[in-house]
Protein backbone atom coordinates (compact mmCIF):
# COMPACT_ATOMS: atom_id res chain seq x y z
CA UNK A 1 0.00 0.00 0.00
CA UNK A 2 1.39 3.36 -1.00
CA UNK A 3 1.42 6.14 1.54
CA UNK A 4 -1.06 8.97 1.53
CA UNK A 5 0.24 12.36 0.37
CA UNK A 6 -2.90 14.51 0.16
CA UNK A 7 -6.25 13.73 1.66
CA UNK A 8 -9.43 15.81 1.64
CA UNK A 9 -12.17 14.95 4.09
CA UNK A 10 -15.68 16.29 3.56
CA UNK A 11 -14.33 19.59 2.31
CA UNK A 12 -16.79 22.38 1.61
CA UNK A 13 -15.84 25.83 0.40
CA UNK A 14 -18.03 28.73 -0.66
CA UNK A 15 -16.89 32.13 -1.95
CA UNK A 16 -20.16 33.80 -0.94
CA UNK A 17 -20.69 32.85 2.68
CA UNK A 18 -23.50 35.33 3.29
CA UNK A 19 -25.65 34.12 0.36
CA UNK A 20 -27.16 30.83 1.38
CA UNK A 21 -28.96 30.08 -1.90
CA UNK A 22 -25.77 29.81 -3.96
CA UNK A 23 -24.24 26.35 -4.09
CA UNK A 24 -20.74 26.02 -2.65
CA UNK A 25 -17.86 26.02 -5.16
CA UNK A 26 -16.68 22.77 -3.56
CA UNK A 27 -19.32 20.71 -1.83
CA UNK A 28 -18.50 17.93 0.64
CA UNK A 29 -15.59 16.51 -1.35
CA UNK A 30 -13.39 13.68 -0.04
CA UNK A 31 -10.52 11.90 -1.76
CA UNK A 32 -6.99 10.67 -1.14
CA UNK A 33 -3.98 10.97 -3.41
CA UNK A 34 -1.04 8.61 -2.84
CA UNK A 35 2.68 9.22 -3.11
CA UNK A 36 3.99 8.84 -6.66
CA UNK A 37 0.58 8.95 -8.34
CA UNK A 38 -0.44 11.08 -11.32
CA UNK A 39 -3.97 12.22 -10.69
CA UNK A 40 -5.95 14.33 -13.14
CA UNK A 41 -8.82 16.42 -11.82
CA UNK A 42 -11.30 17.08 -14.63
CA UNK A 43 -14.62 18.89 -14.92
CA UNK A 44 -16.46 21.61 -16.82
CA UNK A 45 -15.83 25.35 -16.29
CA UNK A 46 -17.14 26.20 -12.83
CA UNK A 47 -17.11 22.58 -11.59
CA UNK A 48 -14.80 23.43 -8.70
CA UNK A 49 -11.48 22.17 -10.11
CA UNK A 50 -9.50 25.35 -9.57
CA UNK A 51 -11.02 25.90 -6.13
CA UNK A 52 -9.75 22.43 -5.23
CA UNK A 53 -6.26 23.46 -6.35
CA UNK A 54 -6.39 26.55 -4.13
CA UNK A 55 -7.59 24.45 -1.19
CA UNK A 56 -4.73 22.00 -1.68
CA UNK A 57 -2.04 24.69 -1.57
CA UNK A 58 -3.58 26.74 1.21
CA UNK A 59 -4.55 29.78 -0.87
CA UNK A 60 -8.02 29.02 0.51
CA UNK A 61 -9.10 27.23 3.66
CA UNK A 62 -12.32 25.19 3.77
CA UNK A 63 -15.30 26.31 5.84
CA UNK A 64 -16.03 22.66 6.58
CA UNK A 65 -13.85 19.56 6.52
CA UNK A 66 -10.07 19.20 6.52
CA UNK A 67 -7.24 19.16 4.00
CA UNK A 68 -4.42 16.87 5.10
CA UNK A 69 -1.04 17.08 3.40
CA UNK A 70 1.89 14.80 4.29
CA UNK A 71 -0.28 13.50 7.12
CA UNK A 72 -0.87 16.88 8.76
CA UNK A 73 -3.94 19.06 8.61
CA UNK A 74 -3.11 22.16 6.60
CA UNK A 75 -3.31 25.35 8.71
CA UNK A 76 -1.82 28.83 8.86
CA UNK A 77 1.13 27.57 10.92
CA UNK A 78 2.39 24.77 8.68
CA UNK A 79 1.31 26.43 5.44
CA UNK A 80 4.74 27.71 4.40
CA UNK A 81 6.54 24.51 5.25
CA UNK A 82 3.93 22.56 3.26
CA UNK A 83 4.03 24.88 0.27
CA UNK A 84 7.80 24.54 0.00
CA UNK A 85 7.15 20.86 -0.75
CA UNK A 86 4.67 21.66 -3.49
CA UNK A 87 5.61 23.06 -6.89
CA UNK A 88 2.87 24.87 -8.76
CA UNK A 89 2.50 25.76 -12.43
CA UNK A 90 -0.42 27.96 -13.44
CA UNK A 91 -2.36 28.53 -16.63
CA UNK A 92 -0.79 31.70 -17.99
CA UNK A 93 2.97 31.35 -18.57
CA UNK A 94 3.41 35.13 -18.71
CA UNK A 95 2.11 35.70 -15.20
CA UNK A 96 4.74 33.71 -13.36
CA UNK A 97 8.10 35.10 -14.41
CA UNK A 98 10.23 37.29 -12.17
CA UNK A 99 13.79 36.71 -13.39
CA UNK A 100 15.48 38.55 -16.25
CA UNK A 101 16.93 35.30 -17.61
CA UNK A 102 15.83 31.69 -17.51
CA UNK A 103 18.40 30.77 -14.89
CA UNK A 104 17.65 33.79 -12.69
CA UNK A 105 14.01 32.87 -12.81
CA UNK A 106 14.60 29.29 -11.79
CA UNK A 107 16.92 30.48 -9.01
CA UNK A 108 14.36 32.89 -7.57
CA UNK A 109 12.50 30.48 -5.31
CA UNK A 110 15.75 28.85 -4.16
CA UNK A 111 17.15 32.20 -3.14
CA UNK A 112 13.91 32.95 -1.29
CA UNK A 113 14.27 29.69 0.55
CA UNK A 114 17.85 30.47 1.58
CA UNK A 115 19.56 27.69 -0.34
CA UNK A 116 23.38 28.17 -0.23
CA UNK A 117 24.86 29.62 -3.43
CA UNK A 118 26.93 26.57 -4.45
CA UNK A 119 23.97 24.26 -4.14
CA UNK A 120 21.69 26.74 -5.85
CA UNK A 121 23.87 26.86 -8.96
CA UNK A 122 23.84 23.09 -9.15
CA UNK A 123 20.10 22.73 -8.64
CA UNK A 124 19.31 25.42 -11.19
CA UNK A 125 21.40 23.64 -13.80
CA UNK A 126 19.92 20.26 -13.02
CA UNK A 127 16.33 21.50 -13.12
CA UNK A 128 16.82 23.29 -16.40
CA UNK A 129 18.44 20.18 -17.82
CA UNK A 130 15.49 18.06 -16.72
CA UNK A 131 13.09 20.16 -18.77
CA UNK A 132 15.47 20.16 -21.79
CA UNK A 133 16.07 23.91 -21.70
CA UNK A 134 19.87 23.96 -21.11
CA UNK A 135 20.54 25.88 -24.32
CA UNK A 136 18.30 28.70 -23.09
CA UNK A 137 19.95 29.33 -19.69
CA UNK A 138 20.57 33.01 -20.42
CA UNK A 139 17.56 33.73 -22.63
CA UNK A 140 14.93 36.19 -21.56
CA UNK A 141 11.81 34.29 -20.52
CA UNK A 142 9.57 36.64 -22.50
CA UNK A 143 11.23 35.65 -25.76
CA UNK A 144 10.40 31.97 -25.35
CA UNK A 145 7.46 30.12 -26.86
CA UNK A 146 4.52 29.19 -24.64
CA UNK A 147 5.65 25.60 -24.26
CA UNK A 148 9.19 26.68 -23.42
CA UNK A 149 7.88 29.15 -20.84
CA UNK A 150 5.84 26.48 -19.11
CA UNK A 151 8.89 24.18 -19.12
CA UNK A 152 10.89 26.92 -17.38
CA UNK A 153 8.03 27.32 -14.89
CA UNK A 154 8.23 23.56 -14.23
CA UNK A 155 12.01 23.85 -13.77
CA UNK A 156 11.42 26.61 -11.21
CA UNK A 157 8.94 24.38 -9.40
CA UNK A 158 11.11 21.24 -9.33
CA UNK A 159 14.27 23.15 -8.32
CA UNK A 160 12.74 23.23 -4.85
CA UNK A 161 12.70 19.43 -4.95
CA UNK A 162 9.03 19.26 -4.07
CA UNK A 163 7.17 16.04 -3.39
CA UNK A 164 4.12 17.26 -5.28
CA UNK A 165 3.81 19.06 -8.60
CA UNK A 166 0.45 20.77 -9.10
CA UNK A 167 -0.41 21.80 -12.66
CA UNK A 168 -3.43 24.10 -12.76
CA UNK A 169 -4.52 24.06 -16.42
CA UNK A 170 -0.85 24.45 -17.27
CA UNK A 171 -1.35 23.44 -20.90
CA UNK A 172 -4.63 25.17 -21.69
CA UNK A 173 -3.10 28.30 -23.24
CA UNK A 174 -0.50 26.46 -25.30
CA UNK A 175 -0.51 25.47 -28.95
CA UNK A 176 -0.51 21.73 -29.73
CA UNK A 177 3.31 21.49 -29.85
CA UNK A 178 3.66 23.40 -26.59
CA UNK A 179 1.19 21.08 -24.94
CA UNK A 180 3.06 18.03 -26.16
CA UNK A 181 6.40 19.48 -24.94
CA UNK A 182 5.03 20.06 -21.45
CA UNK A 183 3.33 16.67 -21.20
CA UNK A 184 6.40 14.79 -22.37
CA UNK A 185 8.48 16.59 -19.72
CA UNK A 186 5.99 15.59 -17.03
CA UNK A 187 6.11 11.98 -18.27
CA UNK A 188 9.90 12.07 -18.19
CA UNK A 189 9.99 13.50 -14.65
CA UNK A 190 7.68 10.76 -13.50
CA UNK A 191 9.93 8.09 -14.95
CA UNK A 192 13.03 9.56 -13.30
CA UNK A 193 11.60 10.51 -9.90
CA UNK A 194 8.74 9.52 -7.60
CA UNK A 195 7.14 12.93 -7.91
CA UNK A 196 3.39 13.04 -7.26
CA UNK A 197 1.63 14.94 -10.07
CA UNK A 198 -1.80 16.52 -9.79
CA UNK A 199 -3.01 18.02 -13.04
CA UNK A 200 -6.15 20.06 -13.26
CA UNK A 201 -7.35 20.06 -16.82
CA UNK A 202 -10.16 19.73 -19.27
CA UNK A 203 -7.90 18.37 -21.94
CA UNK A 204 -8.94 14.73 -22.03
CA UNK A 205 -5.89 13.56 -23.91
CA UNK A 206 -3.92 14.92 -20.94
CA UNK A 207 -6.22 13.18 -18.47
CA UNK A 208 -5.68 9.89 -20.34
CA UNK A 209 -2.02 9.95 -19.25
CA UNK A 210 -2.90 9.97 -15.54
CA UNK A 211 -3.09 6.93 -13.26
CA UNK A 212 -6.42 8.06 -11.88
CA UNK A 213 -9.02 10.67 -12.72
CA UNK A 214 -11.14 12.58 -10.24
CA UNK A 215 -14.13 14.00 -12.03
CA UNK A 216 -15.88 17.08 -10.62
CA UNK A 217 -19.37 18.28 -11.45
CA UNK A 218 -21.06 21.39 -9.98
CA UNK A 219 -18.76 21.43 -6.98
CA UNK A 220 -19.24 17.76 -6.14
CA UNK A 221 -17.00 14.79 -6.68
CA UNK A 222 -18.79 12.95 -9.47
CA UNK A 223 -16.56 9.95 -10.08
CA UNK A 224 -13.09 8.57 -9.42
CA UNK A 225 -11.35 5.87 -11.41
CA UNK A 226 -8.76 4.88 -13.96
CA UNK A 227 -9.01 6.69 -17.31
CA UNK A 228 -10.64 3.56 -18.79
CA UNK A 229 -13.26 3.42 -16.04
CA UNK A 230 -14.06 7.10 -16.39
CA UNK A 231 -14.23 7.23 -20.18
CA UNK A 232 -16.36 4.12 -20.46
CA UNK A 233 -19.15 6.30 -19.10
CA UNK A 234 -19.37 7.68 -22.63
CA UNK A 235 -22.41 9.88 -23.22
CA UNK A 236 -22.63 10.68 -19.51
CA UNK A 237 -19.38 12.64 -19.77
CA UNK A 238 -20.60 14.51 -22.81
CA UNK A 239 -23.80 15.45 -20.94
CA UNK A 240 -21.64 16.88 -18.17
CA UNK A 241 -19.87 19.21 -20.60
CA UNK A 242 -16.76 17.11 -21.19
CA UNK A 243 -15.54 15.37 -24.28
CA UNK A 244 -14.38 11.87 -25.10
CA UNK A 245 -10.98 10.83 -26.41
CA UNK A 246 -10.78 11.00 -30.20
CA UNK A 247 -10.78 7.22 -30.72
CA UNK A 248 -13.95 6.85 -28.66
CA UNK A 249 -15.71 9.59 -30.56
CA UNK A 250 -14.87 7.96 -33.88
CA UNK A 251 -15.94 4.54 -32.53
CA UNK A 252 -19.33 5.95 -31.58
CA UNK A 253 -19.76 7.54 -34.98
CA UNK A 254 -18.78 4.27 -36.70
CA UNK A 255 -21.36 2.38 -34.65
CA UNK A 256 -23.96 4.96 -35.67
CA UNK A 257 -23.08 4.02 -39.26
CA UNK A 258 -23.73 0.36 -38.50
CA UNK A 259 -20.08 -0.70 -38.15
CA UNK A 260 -19.53 -3.26 -35.40
CA UNK A 261 -16.50 -2.97 -33.15
CA UNK A 262 -15.38 -5.58 -30.65
CA UNK A 263 -14.68 -3.21 -27.73
CA UNK A 264 -14.43 0.39 -26.55
CA UNK A 265 -11.16 1.97 -27.64
CA UNK A 266 -9.29 4.75 -25.85
CA UNK A 267 -6.36 4.86 -28.25
CA UNK A 268 -6.19 5.26 -32.00
CA UNK A 269 -3.94 2.21 -32.29
CA UNK A 270 -6.53 -0.06 -30.69
CA UNK A 271 -9.24 1.25 -32.97
CA UNK A 272 -7.13 0.83 -36.10
CA UNK A 273 -6.33 -2.75 -35.03
CA UNK A 274 -9.97 -3.53 -34.40
CA UNK A 275 -10.95 -2.18 -37.81
CA UNK A 276 -8.19 -4.26 -39.37
CA UNK A 277 -8.93 -7.58 -37.69
CA UNK A 278 -12.70 -7.41 -37.88
CA UNK A 279 -13.27 -5.76 -41.24
CA UNK A 280 -10.39 -5.85 -43.65
CA UNK A 281 -8.25 -8.82 -42.78
CA UNK A 282 -10.66 -11.45 -44.10
CA UNK B 1 -17.33 43.60 -47.21
CA UNK B 2 -14.17 42.36 -48.97
CA UNK B 3 -10.81 42.67 -47.29
CA UNK B 4 -7.66 42.60 -49.39
CA UNK B 5 -4.10 42.72 -48.13
CA UNK B 6 -1.70 43.87 -50.82
CA UNK B 7 2.01 43.34 -50.25
CA UNK B 8 1.62 44.22 -46.59
CA UNK B 9 4.80 44.53 -44.55
CA UNK B 10 4.88 45.62 -40.96
CA UNK B 11 7.70 46.50 -38.58
CA UNK B 12 7.19 47.11 -34.88
CA UNK B 13 9.01 50.18 -33.49
CA UNK B 14 10.05 51.29 -36.95
CA UNK B 15 13.04 53.65 -37.21
CA UNK B 16 14.24 52.84 -33.71
CA UNK B 17 17.07 50.53 -32.63
CA UNK B 18 14.35 48.06 -31.57
CA UNK B 19 12.79 47.79 -35.01
CA UNK B 20 11.46 44.30 -35.59
CA UNK B 21 9.94 43.13 -38.84
CA UNK B 22 6.83 41.07 -38.20
CA UNK B 23 5.25 40.82 -41.66
CA UNK B 24 6.82 40.51 -45.09
CA UNK B 25 4.91 41.10 -48.28
CA UNK B 26 1.65 39.46 -47.23
CA UNK B 27 -1.07 39.07 -49.86
CA UNK B 28 -4.46 37.78 -48.80
CA UNK B 29 -7.94 38.08 -50.23
CA UNK B 30 -10.90 37.65 -47.90
CA UNK B 31 -14.07 37.90 -50.00
CA UNK B 32 -17.31 39.09 -48.46
CA UNK B 33 -19.27 36.27 -46.83
CA UNK B 34 -16.37 33.81 -46.62
CA UNK B 35 -15.00 31.97 -43.58
CA UNK B 36 -11.23 32.36 -43.57
CA UNK B 37 -8.96 30.62 -41.08
CA UNK B 38 -5.44 31.89 -40.41
CA UNK B 39 -3.17 29.28 -38.86
CA UNK B 40 0.49 29.30 -37.94
CA UNK B 41 2.94 28.52 -35.22
CA UNK B 42 3.35 30.88 -32.24
CA UNK B 43 5.27 33.95 -33.47
CA UNK B 44 4.37 33.37 -37.12
CA UNK B 45 2.69 36.77 -37.50
CA UNK B 46 -0.96 35.68 -37.17
CA UNK B 47 -1.79 38.25 -34.51
CA UNK B 48 -0.05 41.04 -36.40
CA UNK B 49 -2.16 40.26 -39.46
CA UNK B 50 -5.26 40.25 -37.26
CA UNK B 51 -4.59 43.75 -35.98
CA UNK B 52 -4.43 45.02 -39.56
CA UNK B 53 -7.92 43.77 -40.31
CA UNK B 54 -9.54 46.75 -38.62
CA UNK B 55 -6.57 49.10 -38.96
CA UNK B 56 -5.39 48.91 -35.35
CA UNK B 57 -2.06 48.60 -37.08
CA UNK B 58 -1.34 50.24 -40.41
CA UNK B 59 1.06 48.56 -42.79
CA UNK B 60 4.53 50.09 -42.91
CA UNK B 61 4.59 49.09 -46.59
CA UNK B 62 1.83 48.01 -48.93
CA UNK B 63 -1.85 48.56 -48.30
CA UNK B 64 -4.99 46.93 -47.06
CA UNK B 65 -8.42 47.51 -48.54
CA UNK B 66 -11.27 47.10 -46.06
CA UNK B 67 -14.56 47.52 -47.92
CA UNK B 68 -14.06 50.81 -49.75
CA UNK B 69 -11.46 52.20 -47.35
CA UNK B 70 -7.82 51.94 -48.36
CA UNK B 71 -5.44 51.80 -45.39
CA UNK B 72 -1.82 52.79 -45.90
CA UNK B 73 1.06 53.91 -43.71
CA UNK B 74 0.23 57.62 -43.92
CA UNK B 75 -3.54 57.24 -43.51
CA UNK B 76 -5.20 59.66 -41.10
CA UNK B 77 -7.02 57.92 -38.28
CA UNK B 78 -10.29 59.82 -38.66
CA UNK B 79 -11.20 57.81 -41.76
CA UNK B 80 -10.85 54.60 -39.84
CA UNK B 81 -13.82 54.99 -37.51
CA UNK B 82 -16.17 53.40 -40.03
CA UNK B 83 -13.80 50.46 -40.44
CA UNK B 84 -13.63 49.84 -36.71
CA UNK B 85 -17.42 49.73 -36.53
CA UNK B 86 -17.76 47.25 -39.35
CA UNK B 87 -14.96 44.91 -38.40
CA UNK B 88 -15.52 43.48 -34.94
CA UNK B 89 -12.58 41.78 -33.26
CA UNK B 90 -12.99 39.24 -30.48
CA UNK B 91 -9.54 39.21 -28.90
CA UNK B 92 -8.06 36.37 -26.88
CA UNK B 93 -9.58 36.30 -23.41
CA UNK B 94 -12.02 39.09 -24.31
CA UNK B 95 -13.53 38.95 -20.81
CA UNK B 96 -10.49 40.94 -19.63
CA UNK B 97 -12.05 43.91 -21.40
CA UNK B 98 -15.33 43.88 -19.47
CA UNK B 99 -15.63 46.99 -17.31
CA UNK B 100 -19.17 48.27 -16.80
CA UNK B 101 -21.45 47.99 -13.77
CA UNK B 102 -23.93 45.60 -15.34
CA UNK B 103 -23.86 43.10 -18.15
CA UNK B 104 -26.53 45.09 -20.00
CA UNK B 105 -24.52 48.35 -19.85
CA UNK B 106 -21.39 46.55 -20.91
CA UNK B 107 -23.01 45.10 -24.04
CA UNK B 108 -24.64 48.48 -24.85
CA UNK B 109 -21.41 50.44 -24.53
CA UNK B 110 -19.99 49.72 -27.98
CA UNK B 111 -23.03 50.59 -30.08
CA UNK B 112 -23.83 53.71 -28.00
CA UNK B 113 -20.27 54.87 -28.46
CA UNK B 114 -20.97 54.81 -32.20
CA UNK B 115 -24.17 56.82 -31.79
CA UNK B 116 -26.81 54.11 -31.63
CA UNK B 117 -29.78 55.31 -29.49
CA UNK B 118 -30.01 53.75 -26.03
CA UNK B 119 -33.33 52.02 -26.75
CA UNK B 120 -31.97 50.24 -29.78
CA UNK B 121 -28.69 49.34 -28.07
CA UNK B 122 -30.75 47.84 -25.25
CA UNK B 123 -32.92 45.74 -27.51
CA UNK B 124 -29.81 44.50 -29.33
CA UNK B 125 -28.22 43.57 -26.00
CA UNK B 126 -31.30 41.61 -24.92
CA UNK B 127 -31.55 39.79 -28.24
CA UNK B 128 -27.85 38.93 -28.23
CA UNK B 129 -27.81 37.66 -24.68
CA UNK B 130 -30.62 35.30 -25.66
CA UNK B 131 -28.70 34.21 -28.78
CA UNK B 132 -25.61 33.50 -26.70
CA UNK B 133 -27.55 31.49 -24.14
CA UNK B 134 -27.17 33.93 -21.24
CA UNK B 135 -30.07 33.73 -18.73
CA UNK B 136 -32.08 36.95 -18.57
CA UNK B 137 -31.40 37.63 -14.89
CA UNK B 138 -27.69 37.94 -15.76
CA UNK B 139 -28.29 41.26 -17.56
CA UNK B 140 -28.60 43.24 -14.33
CA UNK B 141 -25.66 41.54 -12.63
CA UNK B 142 -22.10 42.78 -12.54
CA UNK B 143 -20.12 41.03 -15.30
CA UNK B 144 -17.47 40.25 -12.67
CA UNK B 145 -19.84 38.01 -10.73
CA UNK B 146 -20.26 35.62 -13.65
CA UNK B 147 -18.44 32.39 -14.40
CA UNK B 148 -15.59 32.44 -16.91
CA UNK B 149 -17.74 30.92 -19.64
CA UNK B 150 -20.51 33.48 -19.13
CA UNK B 151 -18.06 36.39 -19.06
CA UNK B 152 -16.72 35.19 -22.42
CA UNK B 153 -20.25 35.24 -23.84
CA UNK B 154 -20.92 38.76 -22.54
CA UNK B 155 -17.70 40.00 -24.16
CA UNK B 156 -18.66 38.37 -27.46
CA UNK B 157 -22.14 39.90 -27.25
CA UNK B 158 -20.48 43.30 -26.82
CA UNK B 159 -18.66 42.86 -30.14
CA UNK B 160 -21.73 41.51 -31.96
CA UNK B 161 -23.81 44.44 -30.66
CA UNK B 162 -21.92 46.69 -33.07
CA UNK B 163 -23.58 44.77 -35.93
CA UNK B 164 -20.24 44.16 -37.61
CA UNK B 165 -20.07 42.96 -41.19
CA UNK B 166 -16.82 41.16 -40.53
CA UNK B 167 -16.10 39.20 -37.37
CA UNK B 168 -12.46 38.51 -36.51
CA UNK B 169 -11.87 35.84 -33.87
CA UNK B 170 -8.54 35.36 -32.09
CA UNK B 171 -8.56 31.95 -30.39
CA UNK B 172 -12.09 32.61 -29.18
CA UNK B 173 -12.45 29.39 -27.18
CA UNK B 174 -9.10 29.28 -25.34
CA UNK B 175 -9.61 28.16 -21.75
CA UNK B 176 -13.23 27.03 -22.21
CA UNK B 177 -14.33 23.48 -21.47
CA UNK B 178 -15.19 21.18 -24.39
CA UNK B 179 -18.91 21.89 -24.36
CA UNK B 180 -18.42 25.65 -24.12
CA UNK B 181 -15.93 25.47 -26.96
CA UNK B 182 -18.31 23.63 -29.24
CA UNK B 183 -21.29 25.85 -28.39
CA UNK B 184 -19.37 29.02 -29.17
CA UNK B 185 -17.80 27.72 -32.38
CA UNK B 186 -21.18 26.45 -33.58
CA UNK B 187 -22.73 29.83 -32.79
CA UNK B 188 -20.13 31.69 -34.86
CA UNK B 189 -20.74 29.28 -37.70
CA UNK B 190 -24.50 29.84 -37.51
CA UNK B 191 -24.01 33.63 -37.59
CA UNK B 192 -21.70 33.20 -40.54
CA UNK B 193 -24.30 31.16 -42.42
CA UNK B 194 -27.52 32.90 -41.40
CA UNK B 195 -26.34 36.51 -41.51
CA UNK B 196 -23.66 36.05 -44.15
CA UNK B 197 -21.14 37.40 -41.65
CA UNK B 198 -17.61 37.36 -43.07
CA UNK B 199 -15.59 35.45 -40.49
CA UNK B 200 -11.85 35.36 -39.91
CA UNK B 201 -10.65 32.78 -37.38
CA UNK B 202 -7.10 32.95 -36.04
CA UNK B 203 -6.39 29.65 -34.35
CA UNK B 204 -3.94 26.98 -33.24
CA UNK B 205 -6.60 24.35 -33.67
CA UNK B 206 -6.22 22.52 -36.97
CA UNK B 207 -9.47 20.74 -36.10
CA UNK B 208 -11.46 23.99 -35.96
CA UNK B 209 -9.83 25.30 -39.14
CA UNK B 210 -10.68 22.03 -40.93
CA UNK B 211 -14.25 21.88 -39.66
CA UNK B 212 -15.42 25.44 -40.15
CA UNK B 213 -13.32 27.35 -42.68
CA UNK B 214 -13.88 27.70 -46.44
CA UNK B 215 -10.29 28.74 -46.91
CA UNK B 216 -7.14 28.55 -44.83
CA UNK B 217 -4.04 30.74 -44.91
CA UNK B 218 -0.81 29.60 -43.28
CA UNK B 219 1.50 32.19 -41.75
CA UNK B 220 5.15 31.33 -41.20
CA UNK B 221 8.00 33.68 -40.21
CA UNK B 222 5.88 36.71 -41.05
CA UNK B 223 4.93 35.51 -44.51
CA UNK B 224 1.73 34.06 -45.87
CA UNK B 225 3.23 30.85 -47.24
CA UNK B 226 0.19 28.86 -48.29
CA UNK B 227 -3.45 29.59 -48.98
CA UNK B 228 -6.22 27.31 -50.15
CA UNK B 229 -9.24 25.20 -49.28
CA UNK B 230 -8.93 22.93 -46.23
CA UNK B 231 -8.70 19.97 -48.63
CA UNK B 232 -5.72 21.54 -50.40
CA UNK B 233 -4.02 22.65 -47.20
CA UNK B 234 -4.26 19.29 -45.44
CA UNK B 235 -3.24 17.26 -48.47
CA UNK B 236 0.43 17.82 -47.93
CA UNK B 237 1.62 16.75 -44.49
CA UNK B 238 5.32 17.34 -45.12
CA UNK B 239 4.77 20.91 -46.09
CA UNK B 240 2.77 21.51 -42.91
CA UNK B 241 5.60 20.03 -40.85
CA UNK B 242 7.99 22.54 -42.45
CA UNK B 243 5.78 25.25 -40.96
CA UNK B 244 5.71 23.42 -37.62
CA UNK B 245 2.04 22.57 -37.99
CA UNK B 246 0.29 19.24 -37.86
CA UNK B 247 -2.63 17.61 -39.59
CA UNK B 248 -6.00 17.70 -37.84
CA UNK B 249 -6.43 14.64 -35.64
CA UNK B 250 -9.00 13.04 -37.91
CA UNK B 251 -6.85 13.44 -41.02
CA UNK B 252 -3.95 11.86 -39.12
CA UNK B 253 -6.21 8.99 -38.16
CA UNK B 254 -7.44 8.65 -41.74
CA UNK B 255 -3.81 8.22 -42.84
CA UNK B 256 -3.23 5.47 -40.28
CA UNK B 257 -6.31 3.59 -41.46
CA UNK B 258 -5.37 4.06 -45.10
CA UNK B 259 -1.91 2.69 -44.43
CA UNK B 260 -3.39 -0.32 -42.68
CA UNK B 261 -5.84 -1.02 -45.53
CA UNK B 262 -3.38 -0.30 -48.29
CA UNK B 263 -5.92 1.90 -50.04
CA UNK B 264 -7.08 5.48 -49.95
CA UNK B 265 -10.43 7.03 -49.17
CA UNK B 266 -11.75 9.15 -52.06
CA UNK B 267 -11.40 12.41 -50.14
CA UNK B 268 -9.62 13.99 -47.18
CA UNK B 269 -12.08 13.83 -44.28
CA UNK B 270 -12.10 17.12 -42.40
CA UNK B 271 -14.45 16.03 -39.61
CA UNK B 272 -14.88 12.87 -37.57
CA UNK B 273 -18.45 12.52 -38.89
CA UNK B 274 -17.25 12.54 -42.49
CA UNK B 275 -14.49 10.05 -41.68
CA UNK B 276 -16.94 7.60 -40.07
CA UNK B 277 -19.24 7.94 -43.08
CA UNK B 278 -16.47 7.26 -45.62
CA UNK B 279 -15.09 4.32 -43.63
CA UNK B 280 -18.54 2.78 -43.33
CA UNK B 281 -19.09 3.15 -47.06
CA UNK B 282 -15.78 1.48 -47.82
CA UNK B 283 -16.47 -1.42 -45.47
CA UNK B 284 -19.82 -2.08 -47.03
CA UNK B 285 -18.20 -2.16 -50.46
CA UNK B 286 -15.55 -4.60 -49.18
CA UNK B 287 -18.22 -6.88 -47.84
CA UNK B 288 -20.05 -6.95 -51.15
CA UNK B 289 -16.97 -7.85 -53.16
Amino acid sequence: MKSEIISLQEVTFTYTEEEKNIRPAVDNVSFTIYEGEWVAIVGHNGSGKSTLARLMNGLLFPQKGTVRIFGETLNEQNLWETRSQMGMVFQNPDNQFVGATVQDDVAFALENNGIPFEEMVERVQQSIEKVNMSSFMNSEPHHLSGGQKQRVAIAGAIALQPRILLLDEATSMLDPQGREEVLSIVRKLREETDLTVISITHDLEEALLADRIIMMNQGEKYAVGSPEEIFLRGQELVDLGLDLPFAMNVSRLLRDQGIELVAEHMSEEELVNDLWTSHFNK
Amino acid sequence: MDITLQQVSYAYAKNTPFEKRALFDVNLDIPSGSYQAIIGHTGSGKSTVLQHLNALLKPTEGSIKIGDVLVKADQKNKHLRKVRQKVGIVFQFPEHQLFDETVLKDIMFGPMNFGVPAEEAKSRAIELSRLLGLPEEVLEKSPFDLSGGQMRRVAIAGVLAMNPEVLVLDEPTAGLDPRGRKEIMDLFYRLHQEKGLTTVLVTHSMEDAARYADRIAIMHDGKCVLEGTPQEIFENEERLLDYRLELPQCVKFQKKVEQMMGKKLPTICLTEEKLAEELARLMKEEREV
